[in-house]
């Protein structure tokens, strides 16, 4: 029976164009929808698949504002079965001050799972840091993780082909998209998640920050695209430009 | 001392080794590498090419198979008093800061394109994919901090005579509890490296209309000698295996053409292709970011034109 934690964060879903916020400490997300990361939605199904596979349960935690409870909502729509906010503004908070809140909430969990990096800051590093302050083994990067007699196995692409690992519980694993499918929320899955209560708790202390000084938007390239052609009539031009460019041979 | 960690393959450093290289030399004096594991030939004279003075080489059980607390304890052993410790921004490159960084209990700035002198450390980086970048300060020592792939330049500078030095790091257990226990090798169709090393991609997206709708593509880029990439929503359908993935959650190009078809080029996209050298978009969509930001566009039906390219590349072959 494992307990999983698994750790997700509400990000602005940007598509095209990027604005950011007037005091460029962020993404001006007032148009957009909100998401989490596709590491994080492997994450969320590899808890929820660990804790039927071992009669246990999975809670999915965040660290941010009251908004994103329409993502822990998800989550438990997807089969989780608890839900912990620590609410905080996550913007403030660097990823030293993120590992040390979900620490304090995650010493009872058998596995904690979260995503590689996040889709926003990218930082690429709560997970490992979680580990450390909880003095537990981390597995990163991991495509499939499995729990059975104690342990966890994981497998990570790595640049001599697929690395088993294998951990004692407890233990915290860092999850890449791509060795799951996530499934999608049914509507019994949806009228459950809407009666959990979310668990709320407030940090443990005040952030160090993330050191951020400014956000800002890459100069753009001026770009003149030049169109070879409409249908298939341009083929022609582009195997001459395919052969000016020395690959078409 | 700035301390480089370097990743190798049997032709010596990595390249996006050799690109963190580049800027830590930019970032001063004296300059040192760490290599954990294998040590290929020439790769001391090859880092020395620079401005490495010295390579510390870790050897020993404790590092002989991956792990990211046992490498980052040897990267720690190495550092000594280092200012400044650079990575690699590749899976392992991140991996080994990101303990180092816990470990040390200091910063670390992931995806770094460019750093200055001062103090505190101002940096440069990258955050939401590469369509935003971020300013940030390490105050604290040593500044970790990982390269971006493909955001500098590859240059070796003022070559020195580096020097090796062969260490044993001090592994403690409990760092040893998870690395690697076995490896499976898998053939080259599982792989993201031929997607990562091609030196011409053609890419399909949703424009494929389905998992049947890839023939086209798939030959135009054996035609050219190149590889298959798609987008997320190719393989979030299932119409294609995740490892042919481009982008932020997938793997990041840089060929010499990349001819995307059928693919928006969404940032998170972009943000895998965008050190492509020439694009050439196809897509029925003039207005299409991919095709606005691409030096070369076609517009129309990649299923009438992409057929066509074939039919003119066999034509000319005879
Ligand atoms: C956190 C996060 C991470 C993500 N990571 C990635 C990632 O790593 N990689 C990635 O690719 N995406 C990623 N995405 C998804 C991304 O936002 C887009 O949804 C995705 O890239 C769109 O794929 P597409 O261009 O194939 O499809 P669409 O956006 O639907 O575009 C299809 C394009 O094909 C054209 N088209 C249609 N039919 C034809 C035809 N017959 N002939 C020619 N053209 C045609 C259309 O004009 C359109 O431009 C991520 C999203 C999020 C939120
Ligand atoms: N505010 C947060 N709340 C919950 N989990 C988070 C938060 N920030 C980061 N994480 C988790 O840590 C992972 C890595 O984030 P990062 O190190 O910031 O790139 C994410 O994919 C999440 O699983």
């Amino acid at each position: 029976m494992a307990d999983v934690l698994v750790c997700i964060k509400r990000v602005p879903e940007v598509a095209g164009e990027v604005a950011l916020t007037d005091d460029a400490q962020g993404v001006d997300a007032r148009h957009v929808g909100y998401t989490i990361s596709a590491h994080e939605s492997c994450a969320v199904e590899l808890a929820v698949r660990i804790a039927t596979g071992t009669g246990g349960a999975a809670t999915v935690l965040t660290l941010g504002t009251d908004d994103a409870v329409e993502q822990l909502r998800t989550a438990l729509s997807l089969g989780c079965s608890r839900a912990v906010l620590i609410e905080a503004d996550p913007s403030g908070f660097g990823p030293a001050d993120v590992a040390r809140e979900i620490a304090a909430v995650a010493r009872e969990h058998d596995v904690v799972l979260l995503g590689n990096d996040a889709a926003d800051t990218g930082d690429f590093q709560v997970g490992i840091r979680l580990a450390y302050a909880l003095g537990r083994p981390v597995v990163n990067g991991a495509r499939t993780v499995e729990v059975a007699d104690g342990a966890v196995t994981a497998q990570v692409d790595g640049p001599d082909g697929i690395e088993n690992y294998a951990v004692p519980l407890p233990a915290v694993v860092t999850v890449l998209e791509g060795g799951v499918e996530p499934r999608y929320p049914t509507i019994t899955g949806r009228m459950k998640a809407k009666k959990v209560r979310v668990e709320t708790v407030t940090p443990q202390r005040g952030p160090d920050g993330p050191g951020r000084v400014r956000l800002l938007l890459p100069p753009a390239r001026p770009n003149v695209v030049e169109v070879l052609g409409e249908g298939p009539d341009a083929a022609k031009s582009v195997v001459d430009l395919l052969e000016k460019l020395g690959v078409a041979r | 001392m700035i301390l480089a960690f370097v990743e190798t393959d049997a032709s010596g450093a990595t390249e996006v080794s050799r690109e963190a290289l580049t800027l830590a030399a930019r970032m001063g004096a004296p300059l040192h590498a760490v290599v954990v594991g294998a040590l290929p030939d020439g790769v001391v004279e090859q880092l020395g090419r620079y401005g490495v003075e010295v390579v510390h080489h870790a050897v020993g059980d404790a590092v002989a198979a991956f792990g990211g607390a046992a490498w980052a304890a040897a990267v720690q052993d190495a550092a000594g008093d280092a200012g400044v410790v650079v990575a690699p921004g590749t899976p392992r490159g991140m991996e080994v800061a990101a303990h180092l960084a816990a470990r040390l209990d200091v910063p670390m700035a992931a995806n770094v394109v460019a750093a200055g002198a001062g103090d505190p450390l101002r940096v440069t980086r990258q955050v939401v994919g590469g369509s935003v970048l971020e300013e940030m300060e390490l105050p604290a020592r040593p500044a970790v901090l990982t390269v971006a792939g493909h955001a500098v330049e590859d240059e070796p500078g003022d070559g020195v005579t580096a020097t090796l030095r062969t260490f044993t790091p001090q592994v403690a257990d409990a760092d040893l509890v998870a690395r690697v226990v076995s490896v499976e090798p898998v053939d080259d169709a599982g792989r993201s490296d031929a997607l990562t090393s091609a030196r011409v991609v053609v890419g399909a997206g949703r424009g494929a209309g389905s998992a049947a709708g890839f023939d086209a593509t798939v030959e135009l880029a054996e035609l050219l000698g190149g590889a298959l990439g798609v987008s997320r929503v190719v393989t979030s359908l299932g119409w294609r295996p995740h490892h042919e993935q481009i982008g932020q959650t997938g793997s990041r190009i840089s060929p010499d053409v990349y001819i995307p078809c059928g693919i928006s080029g969404a940032i998170q996209h972009w943000a895998g292709c965008a050190s492509s050298r020439t694009i050439l978009a196809i897509n029925s969509d003039e207005a299409a970011p991919m095709v606005t930001k691409a030096t070369y566009a076609v517009i129309g039906d990649m299923h009438e034109v992409v057929p066509a390219i074939n039919a003119e590349i066999r034509r000319r072959r005879g």
